[in-house]
This record gives structure tokens, C-alpha cells and sequence, in this order.
């Protein structure tokens, strides 16, 4: 358990440090740590993760942060007590980064942040960071969250037309993330998804 | 000290989509209410804390906490932004393992999965017109999506490698110093 909770703490610790972009391109850092490297849980165990965390208050990265903790500690096989620990642990490890940061950013970076070097360093980390959030999109359609068009061909198309549904609501009518969440999660309910 | 963590609380609170939904309620509680920093202070923070990593509300938090209060004010205003999330993740935490079991609960988060895939694909194309994407960089996104997507090459090592060779092109590859 000790291990699992220092694993737990170094890649939220990672996470805090790197993570540039905000909180969909920490969801992605934390997708490939927590699902990709060390198989914590699952690919849809994860989504349900972020539409949490989506829906629910507080900035995302935190939210995902505690509930990651929560649900490795509890797949692992301990109990939902351990579980708050977890929570607890990531939560913490996530946030360590920036007091130091922060520190430094009061010293240093409020002068520095139109230097050459600081320039060059941002002109390579702002495009690769839309290239992590592609990816977290990417490794998302799988069929886990879509059903396979094989298998339950009617779960796919529908799940196809949520996610269109999703997208086109968002993108062109403007409407909420958590509005569009509740409707397709409705939408699962009445169409027996 | 107390209105640094009420404050910080509530923002944590009522700001649901975090990071920049939160950037009006900021403003209105610590420029406007409190006059703990000046609009244009803020402005630059912001700017700012979007270009370092981590969790933009809380590095905000922290910064203006150390401004108020040194270390102290620090830990205070980054325990109040974080605590609402902290126990309300929790609370649906225990609750939804008790149902997870539940048919319906299922068919619910069923239809959400596709739709989070959505809300995830679609900032990639706002960020992509922020950040004046042009043909000359238009590669390394999709360089780095598919090194994580094809080759499981972690996000990580992703960010840093391109914050490194960011650098090294800049300061001595670059030829025209007026064109990134």
C-alpha cells in the first residue's frame, strides 16, 4: 500500500510540475500516468472520471487529482478509508509544485516572461500541448466508451451520435459542458445504452 | 487571514468548468470586494500563471496569498481553493460506489462517455487558433498527439521534450529572429 501511495504521490507530483495547458491538457498527463503506465484503473473508469470532474466545482485538475486517488486506492482492493488517503495524497502532490512555482514566478518571472529564451521555450510547449489534448481525444474513442459497431451495433451509432450531439452543442449552439452532460446522460437512460 | 481562506473557498465553490470560468469571479472578489490587487496586477498575473504549470486558480491563490500574507496566506489561500473540490469529489466518490453496480447508473454514464470525448476534442481547436498555429509549426501538435496516441510515449516526457528543443531551435537554429 505504501508503494501505491509514493506512485500516487510521484506522478501527481510529476503532473503539478509539467503540467502546462490547464486542466484538459492534466487530464491527458493523467491519462497516460494513471491508465497508460500504471493500469490503476480503466479507460472508461476514467472517462466517468472527467465528467465528474466537469461537472462538479473547483478547477478540473484538482477534481480529477481526488478522484483519481480515491478510485486506485479502492481498485486496488483497499477500503473507501484508504481511498480518502489517496485523494488526499494526489490532491497534495498536484499542488506541491506551485508553491515553489509560484515563489519563483513572484521573483522572477513577472520580469522575465518577454526574455528570448523564456519565448523560445513556450513557442515549442504551446503547440505540442494541443497535440496532448488530440491524443487524450484519441485514446478516448475506444470501446469502452463506444461499444464496438461489431459487437452492439446499436450502442455505437448512438454513442456516435451523442458524442456528434456533444460536439455540435458545444461548438455551435454554445451550451454548457454539464447541460450537454445531463442530456446525454439521460439520453443513455431512455435509450436503454 | 480568514478572508483569505473565505474568499478562496468560495471561489473554489462556485466556479463549476474551472481554470478560465473562473477568471471573472477572481476579479470581482479580489479586485473588486477585497482591493487585494489592482486590475492590471491581476491582468498580468493571469498571463502568467496561464504559461506555468499547473492548476491556474491555484497558482493564482498562491501568488496572491504570499503577496498578503507570505508562506502562511500561501497555504491558506491554496487550501480554501482547493477544499470544496476535495470534498465534494469525495462525497460522489462514496456515494457512486455504492451504485455502481446500478443499471441505470450505467446507462447514464454510458451516454456521458461519448460527450466527455467531445468536451476533450473541442478545446484542441480553440487552443489550436489561440495559439496561431501556421504552417511552419502546425507539425508539432500532431507529432506529439501521435507519439502519445501510436506509441504510448508519456505526456510528460512530451511537454518537456518540447519545452527543451523549443529552446535549443530558438537561441541556435533559428535563423530570422522575427519569425517563430
Amino acid at each position: 500500500m505504501i508503494t501505491l501511495l509514493l506512485q500516487l504521490f510521484w506522478t501527481f507530483f510529476l503532473i503539478g510540475l509539467f503540467g502546462f495547458g490547464g486542466g484538459y491538457a492534466m487530464i491527458s498527463m493523467i491519462q497516460g500516468e494513471v491508465v497508460g503506465h500504471y493500469h490503476w484503473m480503466t479507460m472508461g473508469q476514467f472517462t466517468d472520471i472527467v465528467a465528474v470532474s466537469q461537472s462538479t466545482p473547483g478547477p478540473i485538475g484538482i477534481n480529477s487529482a481526488t478522484y483519481v486517488g480515491y478510485t486506485s486506492m479502492v481498485n486496488a482492493g483497499y477500503s473507501p478509508a484508504w481511498g480518502v488517503l489517496g485523494s488526499f495524497v494526489a490532491t497534495f502532490a498536484v499542488v506541491l509544485p506551485s508553491f515553489v512555482l509560484m515563489l519563483l514566478v513572484s521573483k522572477f518571472l513577472m520580469k522575465y516572461r518577454h526574455h528570448p529564451s523564456v519565448e523560445h521555450v513556450f513557442a515549442g510547449l504551446r503547440p505540442a500541448v494541443i497535440g496532448l489534448l488530440l491524443a487524450a481525444a484519441l485514446l478516448l474513442m475506444n470501446g469502452e466508451n463506444f461499444g464496438s459497431a461489431g459487437e452492439n451495433p446499436w450502442r455505437f451509432w448512438l454513442s456516435l451520435f451523442l458524442f456528434c450531439f456533444a460536439f455540435i452543442g458545444q461548438k455551435v449552439y454554445r451550451l454548457g459542458p454539464i447541460l450537454i452532460i445531463l442530456l446525454c446522460g439521460l439520453a443513455g437512460i431512455v435509450l436503454g445504452l | 487571514m480568514l478572508e483569505l481562506f473565505k474568499t478562496f473557498f468560495q471561489i473554489g465553490l462556485f466556479t463549476i468548468g474551472g481554470g478560465y470560468a473562473m477568471i471573472p469571479l477572481i476579479e470581482q472578489k479580489v479586485v473588486d470586494e477585497q482591493g487585494w490587487v489592482s486590475r492590471n496586477e491581476l491582468l498580468d498575473l493571469i498571463a502568467v500563471a496561464q504559461s506555468c504549470p499547473g492548476i491556474f486558480a491555484v497558482n493564482i491563490s498562491i501568488f496572491i496569498g504570499n503577496k498578503l500574507r507570505g508562506n502562511k496566506g500561501a497555504l491558506v489561500s491554496a487550501l480554501g481553493t482547493c477544499l470544496p473540490s476535495f470534498l465534494c469529489i469525495l462525497m460522489i466518490a462514496l456515494i457512486f460506489q455504492q451504485f455502481r453496480e446500478n443499471i441505470w447508473v450505467e446507462h447514464f454514464f454510458r451516454g456521458i462517455r461519448p460527450a466527455v470525448v467531445a468536451l476533450i476534442l473541442l478545446p484542441v481547436f480553440r487552443m489550436a487558433a489561440s495559439a496561431k498555429l501556421n504552417r511552419y509549426n502546425a507539425w508539432i501538435p500532431i507529432a506529439a498527439a501521435f507519439l502519445i496516441w501510436m506509441f504510448g510515449v508519456s505526456p510528460i516526457f512530451v511537454v518537456v521534450a518540447a519545452g527543451i528543443l523549443g529552446y535549443v531551435y530558438g537561441k541556435y537554429l533559428k535563423e530570422d529572429p522575427g519569425n517563430p
